[in-house]
């Protein structure tokens, strides 16, 4: 059970947000009324998905105060918390890649398919064109194709042909690309990578614990922010790490686990007083 | 050769604009129309719905009917449908036709009241018939079996039925729904010409100059007529004046010059008003030549109350009627006059605070002066009536006052021809009658009435309410030909053209509709048959009736073709032949009768409703029926009544006692005479499931397939039928002259129709009563023509002075209806019919686009009341009554627009079930519901 | 000499690295300008092939694609009010109406999650407390295009009869009260009848006796809610709304009706430019020196 804790928490708060908009639009339920894309929290509150309205800026859209607000509210919460948290934590699509990526994992697929072919920097390239193309054609580029926001949708309002876009996606990460969709090419995750910067919530690795198992970076979906693993104690603190605590979890040794940076700061301060 | 479309176009085209001018067509043409139409056949009939009778072409092709049009050649309607007529095509064709007998059975396939439906052959279905009549004659006498007859009956449907029901049962038991929409018209007709239907006829309005709608909504009734009063209108928007008289605004408001929102009820005050106004001050407006000549005045009880249950009535003393109930039913015993009513009835020996004590009083009236006619006008000022009448809170009254003014000056002034027409809000009103006889009133005064572009007019709502219902007679009161069961004279013509025994027909005939209900909940009535009609969504205070039918000892049966709230309240269905699934005819509201042929076989194992009485006949022999039978209540003599034992008359006439009714009614030398010929026209070439039986080969009440009776029912049935009103100022055309001509307005007499009855010039039974007089108009009419003297307040001569030849001015005064709003059911309910669909839907409702028309029946109301009880435009809300509730969703923008306190709430939807909310008070005289007044209170559900 | 080669190695793979580096970046710009392409081609096609009704109060659809966030608040909100739920007796929930707005699914081949709704399945139906458009947090759907300032209120109340969702089109040649049926059901389910859809009398010569009544559409008050689509009884309904960019012409600036004081609005954007037309395309010199056009006169 502690091997799942942290999935068995991430599903519970996907499910949970994701029952709650769905109530709102089959019960009435005021919860959490509208979509990922802005929404309402408890009535009042509003909530914005901050990349969205930052294409409809580049579209050219008079944005309203509402979505201002709501836009900042989901802005200043991940960068406290960590962008891609919403990743791990609240993007449906997650289950999808997760499911897909344990598949690879069961057949095989990673060792017949041992080089990646593809970068994931390119995610953010997309996130560039996505703003290219919200300015140039004058509407959110991106949430017009975004698997995610079909997703969601169609989940809380009715799917249409949004299966394909699963199922496209499902393949996609087990067929053609390991973490395919997560880690290379979705601009929201390359956008909430790069407004994760500054964040208090961390992994950290303690080396000198480590057995160097590897099961860590199995389970990663961004193998590449724990570069340090059997190399030296570091946080993780690059922006792409979703939050998602799956190496915490696997760890049999506890060499890795959360901290808070406000707590290192200190403690580095306690080190140099000490020093 | 190969004809092209073109070509196509070309001579259809030819043939049918020939048609319209009644030219020959050159056989030529007219064989290459024919060769054009291969593969589908026009042939002509009336349209299904309303009582403006359109005439229509059905094509049929593969055995069905694929397509129709207006008839270009039909006089009234000239080719036009409106939309429902549009529709005629597909309204048999409903997914969920009925095709077989449907009993409610066991478990052990025995009939079981609480059973559910199982299919059964017709000969169990006509098994169970016998057997569950037979129960109710042994239990009731002929008085406990019952018909909920038709205005949408075909002529020999409505033969057929009559026939069975008052010679064979000897039952009186039979009324159509057409009480519920004509009856205080004919009412109306009989007090004041002494013969029913209408002097004038739609030629009128292209011959008008004032077209005055009362209680009529003719934009959505009477589209067809509608489009001629806007035609009219359109020719001379100057002198062409349209006025539309309305409990709330609807669509006929649209084309008036002027609209007059009255508050319910009082229609009686306006139209005295208007008397008032000629009388008192425009006397030189009187055509006193014309009124010496042909008018006399009279007066008549007004303690009649008004058509509601007695407290003696059994289901009263039983407590089925629950406190609230009684509190609206209680003034049928007796009530406080009001303050309103209380000037209108001073001259009636009434004021304000009177104790009515009311007392059924039939159709008594008597001769009055007319010194006692204007001292009963005298309260009907226009401050009086302004006062009463105004029916929008929110206009001022001197706007009303000026609106009354102007009214009575449309009716005055010289040389102006006027046409007055109304439909239900005049005939669904509990003081129907009177309101029906006073439109005459204002129209004899001014002698405008029964001239070309002059009258007072009542529209019809059902398409054979005049032709079947009040023609043929299938009320509880009627014989064919305006003849009544109670005078001895008229059963006793009867008896001789249908030969059969003196003293067979019942002379009690007084189970109306309402009755016949009333009669089922006090357990009189065991044994109902519906036909062609839905009196379980139709009747107000439904809940009663349909408690009655579910949960005491009788049995329903319901023809019908769809299952509508009727055949799911019955006992037994009967799959029933719709329309143009048999041979029929209708007459329309201006006495033109309209003949079909059979296009097309009826779906499944149906049969028609002349097939099913026919056959019923053959279960019962005179030995079964002709017998001595009870009645209720007493003679004069302290005696039971009843009805004599007429055997032993029956076998002197030749009969055998074991003949049955068919033999004795139906199939008989007479009748046989009627020859089944395939070869000639009209029969060539058309089904006649009846007579040949058919392709189905059904298998029939004997449990053998049906192979037909063998000569013409159908024509045997209209033309003996027609044979009672010819010479008697009724006169028919021969059955076989209807399938070649577009209708015929009778009397038809010497091949020519009647446009005017009564006036010398135009009808020639007029011209032959005023041959010694030279007078202008006779009216001829024969009933209630000699009548005792006395004043306004009763008789005071009872010496009866014959009045032949003349028509009757009646002095009624206004007075309140039984329920009125109050604190606890604050606004006013009116119900009615939208124009896509046609009464209770179950025809229209299944038209797919009509559907989605008009889905579902809305409460329409003002938005300040929608805003008062906090319900928003298309949400739902409670319709409250003493009776019963129903939701309905709110419109406050719609079609209908009523003013502060009235709602408007149509009848046509099953769901909205407004029947269970509407009172059951009646015109006393007439029997009619009110269906356009009673109290409720609307909130949110 | 060791060294050099080492150094020249060196060289040769800084040099290879720097072009696998550049031949790097060239694929990827290739992909992303690639893909950029398809995608930028997707998005205008599903732009331009939007002949879709919005809810009221939606900017226009350019501004609206812009602006809608895609949340679907406002389909929630037509879809609860209280017009479009029925309880039963048991106290469940049963849609009595269904509810007007949807959210663009894929396969509705509509930008993708934007709200509209299809006039012959549900229409709107004009409620007149407007659930759907205060929600919008985006202000896609503008509140002020559908309320305006009433004497003694404070702040502006909702008026639905200001919705400009579309324009009713009605197509004569089908319509059925046009051949002299007496049909206007669209007439009478018109939210704004006598305004929105009028009937214009006119005399049917063909008979002699009845008059045509047919309906004719305001553009200035028809809302485009649709009712009178869902109304109508032909096959393909004869009346259809269109959204106003497709439904309506537009006359041009420099002339002015003389009779209608409110049309000098239109003169606010009114500028005087140079026009050519063929015959007007070359100079005035050109043309006059150029004298083949006159021989060919004679």
């Amino acid at each position: 059970m502690k091997k799942y804790r942290f999935l068995i928490a991430r599903r519970a708060v996907q499910i949970s947000i994701l029952f709650l908009y769905f109530a709102a639009n089959a019960y009435g339920w005021s919860i959490l009324v509208g979509n990922l894309s802005s929404s309402t929290l408890l009535g009042f509150i509003p909530l914005s998905d901050p990349y969205a309205v930052l294409q409809m800026f580049m579209a050219g859209a008079v944005i309203s105060s509402t979505l201002v607000v709501g836009a900042l509210i989901i802005f200043i919460f991940y960068a406290i918390v960590g962008g891609r948290v919403f990743c791990s934590w609240v993007c449906p699509i997650n289950m999808v890649t997760d499911l897909a990526n344990y598949c690879r994992r069961v057949f095989g697929l990673n060792q017949i398919q041992k080089k990646q072919p593809a970068t994931r920097k390119m995610r953010y390239w997309v996130l560039a064109i996505s703003l290219i193309l919200s300015f140039a054609l004058g509407v959110g580029a991106f949430e017009f194709i975004s698997p995610i926001s079909m997703v969601h949708r169609g989940l809380v309002f009715g799917m249409g042909f949004g299966w394909a876009a699963i199922i496209v996606i499902f393949l996609f990460d087990l067929l053609v690309l390991k973490n395919g969709w997560c880690g290379h090419i979705c601009p929201l995750g390359g956008f909430y990578s790069l407004i994760s910067k500054f964040r208090v919530i961390n992994v950290k690795y303690d080396n000198d614990k480590c057995t160097e198992c590897m099961k860590c970076k199995l389970v990663c979906p961004e193998k590449q922010v724990l570069f340090m693993i059997t190399k030296e104690t570091m946080p993780v603190l690059s922006g792409e790490c979703t939050n998602c605590a799956r190496c915490i979890e696997v760890c049999d040794d506890d060499a890795l686990g959360f901290f808070l940076k406000i707590d290192e700061k200190k403690a580095k301060e306690i080190d140099n007083e000490n020093n | 050769m190969a004809l092209s479309r073109r070509d196509f176009l070309k001579s259809s085209a030819a043939a049918s604009a020939a048609a319209a001018i009644g030219m020959s067509v050159p056989s030529e043409v007219q064989a290459a129309a024919e060769k054009a139409n291969a593969g589908w056949r026009w042939d002509k009939a009336a349209c299904r719905f309303c009582g403006t009778g359109c005439g229509i072409m059905l094509a049929t092709k593969g055995g069905k009917i694929v397509a129709v049009k207006g008839d270009p050649a039909a006089p009234v309607n000239r080719g036009l449908n409106c939309i429902k007529g549009y529709f005629n095509a597909k309204i048999m064709y409903g997914a969920d036709r009925l095709k077989q007998p449907l009993l409610r059975v066991g478990a052990d396939g025995k009939f079981d009241k609480k059973g559910k439906f199982a299919p059964v052959s017709w000969e169990r279905a006509f098994d169970e018939m016998e057997f569950h009549a037979k129960k109710a004659l042994k239990q009731s006498g002929p008085e406990g079996v019952a018909v909920f007859a038709s205005g949408q009956y075909t002529v020999m449907e409505g033969v057929a039925a009559q026939k069975m029901m008052k010679a064979g049962f000897r039952s009186n038991a039979i009324d159509p729904n057409a009480r519920h929409c004509m009856a205080s018209a004919v009412v109306g007709f009989y007090q004041t010409f002494g013969i029913d239907e209408p002097s004038g006829c739609y030629d009128d309005i292209e011959l008008t100059d004032t077209i005055i709608s009362w209680g009529a909504n003719m934009a959505e009734m009477h589209p067809i007529l509608w489009s001629r009063v806007t035609d009219r209108k359109l020719s001379d928007p100057k002198k062409v004046q349209v006025v539309n008289i309305s409990t709330y605004k609807h669509r006929t408001s649209d084309l008036a010059d002027m609209e007059i929102i009255f508050s319910p009820s009082t229609d009686l005050a306006m139209w005295n008003y208007v008397a008032r106004e000629i009388v008192y001050n425009h006397p030189e407006s009187i055509d006193w030549d014309f009124v010496k000549k042909h008018i006399i005045f009279a007066s008549q009880p007004v303690n009649i109350g008004y058509g509601m249950r007695r407290s003696d009535e059994k289901s009263v003393k039983d407590g089925k009627y629950t406190k609230l109930e009684m509190e609206t039913v209680s003034k049928e015993m007796s009530k406080i006059v009001s303050e309103k009513e209380g000037p209108a009835l001073e001259a009636f020996g009434y004021k304000a605070g009177d104790n009515m004590v009311m007392k059924p009083a039939g159709l008594k009236h008597w001769e009055i002066s007319f010194e006692e006619y204007k001292k009963f006008l005298d309260p009907y000022t226009v401050d009086y009536v302004a006062k009463i009448s105004k029916g929008d809170p929110d206009e001022d009254i001197e706007v009303f006052k000026k609106k009354l003014k102007t009214l009575a000056d449309l009716y005055i002034e010289k040389g102006r021809k006027v046409v007055s027409f109304w439909t239900m809000g005049m005939n669904q009103h509990t003081r129907g009658t009177w309101v029906n006889t006073l439109s005459y009133n204002v129209h004899f005064l001014l002698n405008k009435q029964a001239k070309p572009g002059n009258g007072a007019f009542s529209l019809t709502g059902q398409p054979s309410a005049c032709g079947t219902a009040r023609e043929v007679g299938t009320f509880c009161h009627r014989l064919p030909a305006d003849m009544m069961v109670k005078n001895p004279k008229h059963r006793k013509i009867c008896e001789t053209a249908w030969k059969i025994p003196a003293g067979t027909l019942n002379p009690v005939g007084n189970q109306h509709i309402m009755k016949i209900h009333r009669d089922i909940e006090d357990g009189v009535v065991k044994f109902a048959w519906i036909n062609v009609c839905n009196p379980y969504q139709d009747t107000a205070s439904a809940s009663h009736w349909i408690k009655a039918a579910r949960e005491m000892d009788n049995f329903i049966v319901c023809s019908d073709g769809y299952p509508g709230i009727s055949a799911k309240v019955s006992d037994l269905i009967l799959p029933t032949a719709m329309i143009y699934e048999k041979w029929g005819a209708y007459g329309n509201a201006e006495r033109r009768t309209q003949h079909w042929r059979q296009q097309v076989l009826p779906i499944g194992d149906s049969m028609s409703d002349t097939w099913q009485w026919v056959e019923l006949s053959k279960r019962f022999t005179i030995k079964d029926l002709w017998g001595e039978q009870p009645l209720r209540g007493k003679n004069k003599d302290g005696t039971p009544k009843k009805l004599p034992n007429v055997i032993a008359e029956a076998k002197k006439m030749g009969y055998d006692e074991n003949a049955t009714m068919y033999d004795v009614l139906f199939a008989h030398e007479r009748s046989k005479a009627y020859k089944v010929d395939m070869t000639k026209f009209p029969q060539k070439g058309y089904d006649n499931s009846e007579c040949n039986g058919d392709s189905r080969n059904v298998v029939g009440s004997d449990g053998k397939v049906f192979k037909g009776y063998g000569f013409m029912i159908h024509e045997y049935l209209f033309e003996e039928y027609a044979e009672f009103g010819r010479g008697h100022a009724h006169d028919l055309a021969p059955f076989e002259t209807y399938h070649k001509v577009r209708g015929l307005k009778w009397p038809v007499v010497d091949g020519k129709e009647t446009q005017w009855r009564f006036n010398a010039k135009y009808d020639p039974y007029a011209k032959k009563e005023t041959k010694e007089s030279g007078n202008s108009h006779a009216f001829y009419g024969g009933l209630a023509k000699a009548l005792s003297q006395g004043d306004l307040k009763g008789i005071k001569d009872k010496t009866k002075k014959s009045l032949k030849n003349k028509a009757k001015i009646f002095a009624r005064p206004y007075m309140d209806p039984p329920e009125m709003p109050d604190e606890n059911y604050p606004l006013w309910l009116c119900t009615g019919r939208v124009l896509e669909h046609w009464h209770s839907g179950t025809m229209t409702m299944r038209v797919p686009e009509l559907y989605r028309a008009v889905p579902e029946a809305l409460c329409y109301m003002h938005p300040a009341d929608a805003k008062k009880i906090g319900v928003k435009r298309g949400e739902l809300a409670w319709v409250d009554s003493r009776r019963g509730k129903v939701k309905a969703r709110v419109e406050t923008r719609g079609r209908n627009r009523p003013s502060r306190g009235l709602v408007f709430v149509p009848w046509f939807d099953e769901k909205v079930f407004i029947n269970k909310v509407c009172l059951d008070a009646t015109c006393p005289m007439s029997k009619q519901t009110d269906y356009k007044k009673c109290a409720v209170k609307v909130y949110k559900v | 000499m060791n060294n050099n080669n080492q150094k020249q190695k060196i060289k040769i793979e800084k040099i290879s690295e720097g072009r696998r580096k550049f031949l790097n970046i060239t694929k990827s710009v290739g992909i992303a300008v690639l893909g950029g392409f398809i995608w930028s081609a997707y998005v205008d096609e599903v732009k331009a092939s939007s002949i879709v009704l919005r809810p009221p109060g939606a900017l226009d659809e350019p501004d609206f694609l812009k602006t809608c966030i895609k949340c679907g608040m406002c389909v929630q909100a037509c879809h609860f009010r209280d017009s479009n739920v029925m309880k039963n007796n048991d106290g469940d929930i049963t849609g009595a109406r269904p509810p007007t707005l949807k959210l663009a699914k894929p396969g509705d081949n509509l930008p993708i999650g934007t709200p509209f709704f299809i006039a012959r399945d549900v229409p709107c139906f004009m409620c007149d407390d407007i659930p759907c458009v205060p929600v919008c947090p985006s202000g896609a759907l503008d509140i002020t295009k559908v309320s305006r300032k009433v004497e003694k209120e404070p702040e502006p109340v909702l008026d639905i009869n200001m919705a400009k969702m579309g324009l009713a089109i009605v197509d004569t040649t089908n319509c059925i009260a046009f051949w002299g049926i007496q049909c206007d059901a669209c007439y009478r389910a018109c939210p704004i009848l006598d305004k929105a859809i009028t009937l214009e009398y006119k005399k049917n010569e063909r008979t002699g006796k009845h008059a045509y009544l047919e309906p004719v559409v305001h553009s200035e008050f028809c809302t485009g809610c649709g009712l009178c689509e869902l109304a109508c009884v032909t096959d393909k309904p004869a009346i259809f709304v269109l959204p106003l960019e497709y439904a309506l012409g537009k006359a041009g600036s420099h002339y002015i009706k003389g009779w209608d004081a409110k049309d000098e609005e239109r003169l606010k954007n009114a500028h005087s430019e140079t026009t050519t037309t063929k015959i007007s395309e070359k100079s005035a010199l050109d043309s006059l020196n150029n004298m083949d056009e006159l021989e060919d006169l004679y």
